[in-house]
């Protein structure tokens, strides 16, 4: 649906060189939800801007939907843009018409006569629940409304992409929710291929299928969101990912967690194959070993469960140690010590690693 | 001179202070729209950048505008003769104050598109909406409230002009507060052009906070 190839785009800004994208190559197939992660300055609302021409890119070449846009010039872009739709932070609408009128202007645009407008607004204002709300102004709305009508908007030509920057950040986490699931209809439903700029990982993980983490103009690592959650590579990655799961203890807290509690205090992490929540008990009821769940947090990752648990093990010391290397076998155990033995540290099937913890996690 | 006689002669005044007035209001305010809409997207990084244009529409501006405006009339004189085909009263006066206000405006005009959010212009390109589109769709529209009160801000500088002409032979209420007040030492003359350019002014400044009101309330 979406090529880029080779991508770099610099602004000059008085005589400093910015350079917003930097060689970014990646593919975004037809019917899923990508998302762009990355902080403030990383370049993802420049790249999306890139992707419908808003912007052209200082070196090489963006195709939509199997038409190269690079190169084009001015009159041949604008087709181009209007067959791409784009939500933005701010809504972006015109205070100057009603809910209707705004829905309505892409129509406009595009040529379309009266009675066809009239009709497609009112269907789009039904798709995004704003029906009675045709004739209001934009400034009588709520922020997820405004939202709304911005997504009714950006639909109304019925393009095969919609592009979504920050389209969730000015908003409270209920009316979030609201929006990500009224995208997530837009996807099934209309098999409209998304695009999320976000500097959110909830989002990601959320709504996304695929994800690309963009730090300093480049896209850093891309793949799977749960691929990226499980194995992070870098540390702005891990960083986004301590901040949608608080799931691992901080140092300070594993200090109070061994004072409060007598036993052995590891925490193992949750996956969908070989460490389900169920396997871990098994586990450790086979090793006749007892656990109290004391920290930790699970949550769904591309719709499957991610995490971890910190448990209190108590048992005769040889069988919490077999229970924990038979744990180790099947996925990351950190070892924080307690019950007389020192902390053991991290290890798992990969050998020491996985995922960071501690300081580099919590950031 | 009794009021009697006055009373008609302050009435012609009027009248062609009104002419004078509306005839710039509506050309100055028109022309300045449109050099005013130039100046703003022909800026670095707008809709329509070019810098040679901005910068040859900036000099320009920023020559004519800060000429005193009595000295600015009978300095455009000969052109003004040329374009009117007479060298005195209201038409003739009409002529400077139109390309006077054609740059004040132009200059309020660029003041209230730049307090625009260019979001909204961008949701618009972002639609495929061309830059004669954006500016008669999004641009004009979404600055009417500010447009209405600076055109009504200009309208009380364009009274102003009217009043300044009338000393160099442009006709008008300035000229009727010159000759039968000032120069006939008539207080009373002159203190009632003054009550008369007061309410002008302040029927005016109501109707344009009424009409900007209107607008910005949605």
């Amino acid at each position: 649906m979406v090529e880029l190839r080779g991508v770099t785009k610099e602004f000059t800004d008085g005589r400093t060189r910015v350079r917003a994208v930097d060689d970014v190559s990646l593919d975004i197939d037809r019917g899923e939800i990508f998302g762009v992660i990355g902080y403030s300055g990383a370049g993802k609302s420049t790249l999306v801007r890139l992707i419908n021409a808003l912007e052209a890119p200082t070196a090489g070449t963006v195709s939509v939907d199997g038409t190269v846009l690079t190169g084009l010039p001015e009159r041949r872009l604008r087709p181009a843009r209007a067959g791409v739709g784009f939500i933005f932070q701010q809504f972006n609408l015109l205070s100057s018409r009603t809910v209707a009128g705004n829905v309505a202007y892409p129509l406009t645009v595009a040529g379309w006569d009266r009675a066809s407008k009239a009709a497609r607004v009112a269907e789009l204002l039904d798709f995004v629940g704003l029906a009675d709300k045709a004739g209001q102004r934009p400034s009588q709305l709520s922020g997820g409304q405004k939202q709304r009508v911005g997504i009714a908007r950006a639909l109304a030509t019925s393009p095969a992409l919609l592009l979504a920057d920050e389209a969730t950040s000015a908003l409270d986490p209920e009316t979030t929710r609201d929006v990500l699931d009224l995208l997530r209809r837009v996807n099934r439903e209309l098999g409209v291929t998304i695009v999320v700029i976000t500097h959110e990982m909830s989002v990601v993980t959320y709504l996304c299928d695929r994800v690309a983490v963009m730090d300093g103009g480049r896209v850093v690592e891309l793949g799977d969101v749960y691929d990226i959650f499980a194995n992070p590579r870098e540390p702005v990655t891990r960083r986004f990912i301590a901040t949608a799961l608080h799931d691992r203890p901080r140092p300070d807290v594993v200090e109070r967690l061994l004072e409060r509690h007598q036993g052995r205090i590891v925490t193992v992490a949750v996956s969908d194959e070989t460490a389900t929540s169920t396997a871990i008990t098994d586990v450790l009821r086979h090793h006749g070993v007892d656990s109290a769940i004391v920290y930790g947090g699970i949550t769904e990752v591309g719709a499957r469960p991610f995490g971890s648990l910190t448990l209190e093990l108590t048992g005769a010391p040889d069988d919490v140690r077999t229970a924990i290397a038979d744990l180790a076998a099947r996925t990351e155990v950190v070892d924080h010590g307690g019950a007389g033995t020192p902390p053991g540290g991290p290890s798992g099937p990969d050998g020491p690693g996985g995922r960071a913890t501690g300081t580099e996690a919590a950031r | 001179m009794s009021w009697s006689e006055l009373g008609p002669l302050l009435g012609q005044a009027l009248g062609q202070t009104l002419y004078m007035v509306v005839g710039t209001l509506l050309v100055g305010g028109v022309l300045g729209l449109v050099l005013g809409v130039a100046l703003y997207v022909s800026r670095p990084r707008n809709l329509l950048p070019n810098r040679a244009v901005a910068g040859v529409l900036n000099v320009l501006v920023n020559t004519v505008r800060p000429i005193p405006f009595i000295i600015f009339v009978t300095a455009v004189q000969p052109a003004a003769i040329a374009v009117t085909g007479t060298s005195y009263g209201p038409t003739y006066a009409l002529f400077a104050m139109a390309v006077m206000a054609t740059f004040a405006t132009s200059r309020i005009v660029e003041q209230n598109l730049v307090a625009l959010d260019p979001g909204v212009v961008e949701a618009a390109r972002a639609m495929g909406a061309g830059p004669v589109r954006i500016i008669t769709t999004v641009l004009i529209p979404e600055a009417l409230g500010p447009l209405i009160l600076g055109y009504t801000f200009l309208f009380v500088a364009i009274v102003d002009m009217s009043a300044v002409v009338g000393a160099v032979a442009g006709g008008g209420l300035g000229n009727f507060a010159i000759v039968y007040g000032y120069q006939r030492y008539d207080y009373a003359v002159t203190w009632l052009t003054v009550a008369v350019i007061v309410v002008i002014v302040q029927l005016a400044q109501a109707l344009g906070n009424l009409l900007a009101r209107r607008v910005l309330r949605r």
